[in-house]
Order: C-alpha cells, then structure tokens, then sequence
C-alpha cells in the first residue's frame, strides 16, 4: 500500500464510520476494514473499480462526487476521505463544502504544484510537468484545477475551516506544515494531506 | 406423468388477509428447492420471479421442459452457486404454476376466473413468508430477483426486516411509473379484447384467449429488451424470403420472432393469471406505504444492500434503482450499487452478463464469508 494510504490510516481512530470519495479499487478501504476495525463505505465513478472493490467484499456505490454526495445525511461519517481527486472536479469548492457536510471531519489529499520538481520542468522544459503524482499529458489529464499545497491551505482559511493537521509528504518523509514552513512545505513536498473540519 | 406430481406444493393453513380485504386460507403455494440446507439453517436463499417467471429457477422445468428462468445464475458453481446455498423459489399467488391463482377452483369448485381476489406485491410476499416457517428458517442468507422480484425483495424485507441478512433488488422500482402501468395496461386489454377471452370464463367455455395473450407478450416483449440489441440482432433483415412479398406476413425477421415468443408463451401462461400478476406490478408504490417516505420502509432492517441496474434497462431505468439507494443512504443503511453495461435492455439480469453474475456472485460470497 502506498505511504498515502498509511498517513490516511493513521489519522483515522480505530471503530469509526469512514466514506471514501473515489475509492479506486478499494486499497484504502480493504486496509481501514481489515486493520482498524472501519464501517466502511466508497463511492467510486469507474464501473470496473466497483467490480474491483466488490470482489474485496467492500460496499461500494457506483456514483459521481459532484452529483452523488447530496444523498448522504448531515455529519453521516466520522471521516470522508478524498484521495487526489479535489482538483479533478468540475467544482471543488462545491465538492469541499459538501465532504464537510457529510463528514465530521475529512482526509483531503491534493498533488502539490508547488513542488520543486514542478516547477523546474516547466522553468527549465517550458512543458506542461510529468511527475510521479501529475503523471499525464496536459491534453489527457483528468485534473482541471491544479493548486499547491500553499493554495489549498489559504484556501482553507479563507473558508473558516478548521485544519486540524497538515502533513507533507516526500517519498516516504512525512512533515508537519505549518504557517512558519509553508514556503519550504510548499517546494518540497509532493503530496500535501489536510485534516480538515467545519 | 401428469404435471401435478411434478409440482411441490404447501398448503398454507393460516388465513391471510389480502390487502383487497378478503382472507384466504388452506390455500397452496407451488415451490421449488436446489442445493440443501445446511445444518446451522444459515445458507438459505429466497428467490422472487418475475412477472412470467415460476418457481423453476434452474435447470429444466420439468413442466414447459424448457430451462430454467435462472439458469445462468443459478445452479452448481453459478452466481448463485447451489453447491453451497440452498436456493428456495416459489410460484406467487395470483400464478399458473400451481400457487393459488384465478385457474384454481374456489369453495363451490367453480374455476375462480376473475372472481380471484386481486392480489398485490404485498399479499405475494406475506404468502411466500410461510416457506421460511415450513423449512424452519429463522433468517435467510439472503434474498434476491429482478423485475417484478426485485419488488418481491423491497416488499418483503421491508414487512420483515430482521428475516434476511443481505437483500439484492436488480433491475427494478419501489414504484411503478406510468409507462409501465401503460405497458401492462396495453397487455391486459389485448387479452380481454380477445372474444375467447370470455370475461374471464375461457375454461368453463373450453376457449382460449390465446391470441389476445400473445400480442400482450409481443408487447411486453419489446420493452425488455433495447433499441440497440434488436438493431443488432435483427436490423432489417428478412424472414426467408429474397424480398418484401407486399403482404402482412412476417417479411421481417424481427416480426416473425416476436410472433414466435408470443405463440411460445400462450403454451405455457395463463390469460387471467397475466392480468393478476400485471395489476399487482401497478399497484406497487412501496413509499405510499410509508406515507411517502421511501426510507421508512427501510428503517428497521440492519440487512446490507446490494442493488444492480443496467444501462440499457428502459423498463426499470438505472435511476428508478438509484432512487432505492438514495434512500438507503439518507438512512445510513448498508448499501452498495453498480450499474452493469449492457446492450441487452431489461432482459440483462436473465441473460449471460459476466459483469453481472460476477458482481452477483463476488457480493454473496464475500457476504457469506463474513458471516
């Protein structure tokens, strides 16, 4: 399982009642199911993950985030978890509002722009970047609104949400952000993970 | 052989109130039984039919000798895997497979006709209930069918929610639409249009509405399947023959098909037992039980839900199913969903689908592995 997955896990308490927005092929929910004892549901828009994740023994709604969210009651979860999705959506500042409104508290993941390898690809190529967690081509990627973790943590802000913890993460070196490193979080992280909660 | 000797049959002694008003009793249900049960009594499967179905779910009828309705899904390493579930199917009341229906005789032993009690999805299921008492089953594994036994499954987990531990709908409504009270509508007067039809009396007057039943299945027919498969499997191709004969014969293969199902089916369906089974189909609203509350019906089952629909399903689209599972969630019930590709409408969940007998069968598996 990718470090991701295990940062995920270990902001989640054991027992508790967790929606997994675009679960893939259920990895993390497997995971949290097995190993901390989750009520576990996902939400997942690709019809062959749904098979993927209902071989696993895992409950899954075929559905769509933007559209499919509105069904789920008030604070329905303890956790929502949105895995490097937010900037996929057509709206995510209406996807955002309706992860807190699901969940008490929500695991918002998002690939770092800032990151340094990202910025030097398109400094020194002058190309759209490729790396590890931006992996496509700009006329075939899903993303639509990129923004770094500095972006997404003003974002925050301004939306009165309150960030419980920030991590970031290099490979296998994860880190606490705060206002004081932003700046240097903000260059060497490529993935930025937010606890959240409104 | 006769075909009563072929039919396994339980008198059901306790009177059941129909919602018509009227009580029935000592009356028979016709069901069948594949697989065995187990010890623990925990690996029982109850299986609703759909609208022409019977309690015949797999291998041959030993009645039409034809296959069972099921029998993709069900049987030994299937879907539905009979070498380790044991699979219950009954013929509903208001049939012509042996259960208590408008060609049985009433008191006077009179042939009821449309004296029968109309019956509803409701009365069908409190009369089914009675198979889990006669084989001693506190609680079934699980409950499942399409169509109209996908409303069987919503019926009957909602009047008995703690007496399944998992439930999958496919291919279905909590409320019939209009279009499809049109549908039926269109059937049932193709039969009662036809002169042998007779008010109902065809068998004391030794007539068959046969072809005002067929036209109804020709009817039906069409809307099971989708626009796109009988494009593919038809277009306009001709029915042997070089060229249009400029006649109304079958010239079109899709014609002289559609012909054949509907002969097919006069064979084996009964005209009266059509216009119960359709009419119970029109009156199912599930939510106007609960005063049109959907989730109500639902909110004292801790059963995990299992809900498939098509994408070429017209009949009982994939957002009538997801209407089901919008309100499973607004409950926080236990509920998965998935809508399976397919060009072969409605029909899907009777047909080879791998997708679908996969997910069918990935779900149940998993399910009882956790029991």
């Amino acid at each position: 399982m990718k470090n991701e997955f295990q940062v995920i896990a270990d902001l989640i308490a054991k027992d508790k009642k967790v929606l997994d927005v675009g679960c893939a092929d259920g990895t993390l929910m497997k995971f949290l199911k097995d190993n901390k004892n989750i009520n576990i549901r996902g939400l997942e828009i690709s019809k062959e993950k749904v098979q993927e994740c209902i071989a696993k023994g895992l409950t899954v709604i075929e559905g769509n985030a933007e559209k499919d969210l509105k069904q789920f009651p008030n604070k329905s979860f303890d956790y929502v978890v949105l895995s490097q999705t937010l900037q996929a959506f057509l709206n995510p500042e209406l996807v955002l509002d309706e992860l807190l409104r699901v969940g008490k508290k929500a695991i918002v993941t998002i690939p770092n722009f800032g990151y340094w390898k990202v910025r030097f690809h398109l400094l020194f190529k002058g190309t759209m970047p490729i790396t590890k967690t931006l992996p496509d081509e700009w006329y075939n990627t899903p993303n639509l609104h990129m923004c770094t973790i500095k972006d997404f943590f003003h974002f925050v802000k301004s939306k009165d949400i309150k960030i419980f913890k920030s991590l970031a993460l290099n490979n296998l070196n994860t880190s606490i952000i705060n206002e004081s490193n932003l700046g240097v979080k903000n260059l060497f992280a490529d993935l930025g993970i937010f606890l959240i909660e409104k | 052989m006769n075909t009563e000797k072929k039919i396994k049959t339980l008198i059901v002694k306790k009177p059941l109130k129909l919602d018509c008003g009227k009580t029935i009793k000592d009356f028979p249900i016709a069901y069948e039984t594949y697989g065995s049960l187990n010890s623990k009594k925990d690996n029982a499967i109850l299986v609703f039919h759909a609208l022409t179905g019977d309690q015949f779910v797999s291998g041959t009828n030993p009645v039409t000798n034809k296959e069972g309705w099921w029998s993709y899904a069900v049987g030994p390493d299937k879907a539905i895997d009979t070498n380790k579930y044991f699979v219950i199917c009954s013929n509903v009341i208001g049939g012509c497979m042996g259960s208590y229906g408008p060609s049985h005789r009433d008191p006077d032993q009179k042939i009821f006709g449309t004296n029968f009690p109309v019956i509803t999805i409701n009365d069908m299921v409190n009369a089914q209930y009675n198979l889990l008492d006669h084989f001693g089953i506190n609680k079934l594994f699980s409950i499942t069918g399409g169509s109209m036994g996908g409303m069987q499954v919503l019926q009957f987990i909602s009047n008995f929610p703690d007496k399944s531990k998992t439930v999958i709908p496919i291919a279905t409504t909590s409320s019939h639409s209009a279009q499809n009270i049109a549908f039926n509508e269109l059937g049932r007067q193709a039969i009662t249009a036809d002169s042998n039809w007779k008010d109902g009396n065809y068998a004391s007057n030794e007539t068959n509405p046969g072809k005002g039943l067929a036209v109804a299945r020709m009817a039906a027919h069409i809307t099971y399947l989708s626009k796109k498969g009988l494009q593919e499997k038809f277009g306009r191709k001709l029915q042997e023959r070089e060229d249009l004969k400029f006649g109304f014969d079958a010239d079109f293969q899709i014609e002289s098909y559609l012909r054949y199902q509907g002969s097919v089916f006069v064979d084996r369906f009964d005209a009266n037992s059509y216009l119960y089974i359709t009419r119970a189909m029109d009156y199912f609203d599930l939510a106007k039980q609960y005063k049109g509350n959907l989730s109500e019906a639902f909110i004292n089952t801790k059963a995990k839900f299992f809900i498939i629909s098509f994408t070429s399903d017209w009949l009982y689209p994939t957002q009538e199913n997801k209407d089901i599972v919008i309100a499973l969630n607004s409950i926080g019930a236990d509920v998965g969903f998935v809508e399976i590709k397919s060009d072969k409408g409605h029909d899907s969940f009777l047909l080879d689908v791998p997708d679908f007998l996969n997910a069918l069968k990935n779900f149940l598996d998993k399910s009882y592995e956790e029991n």
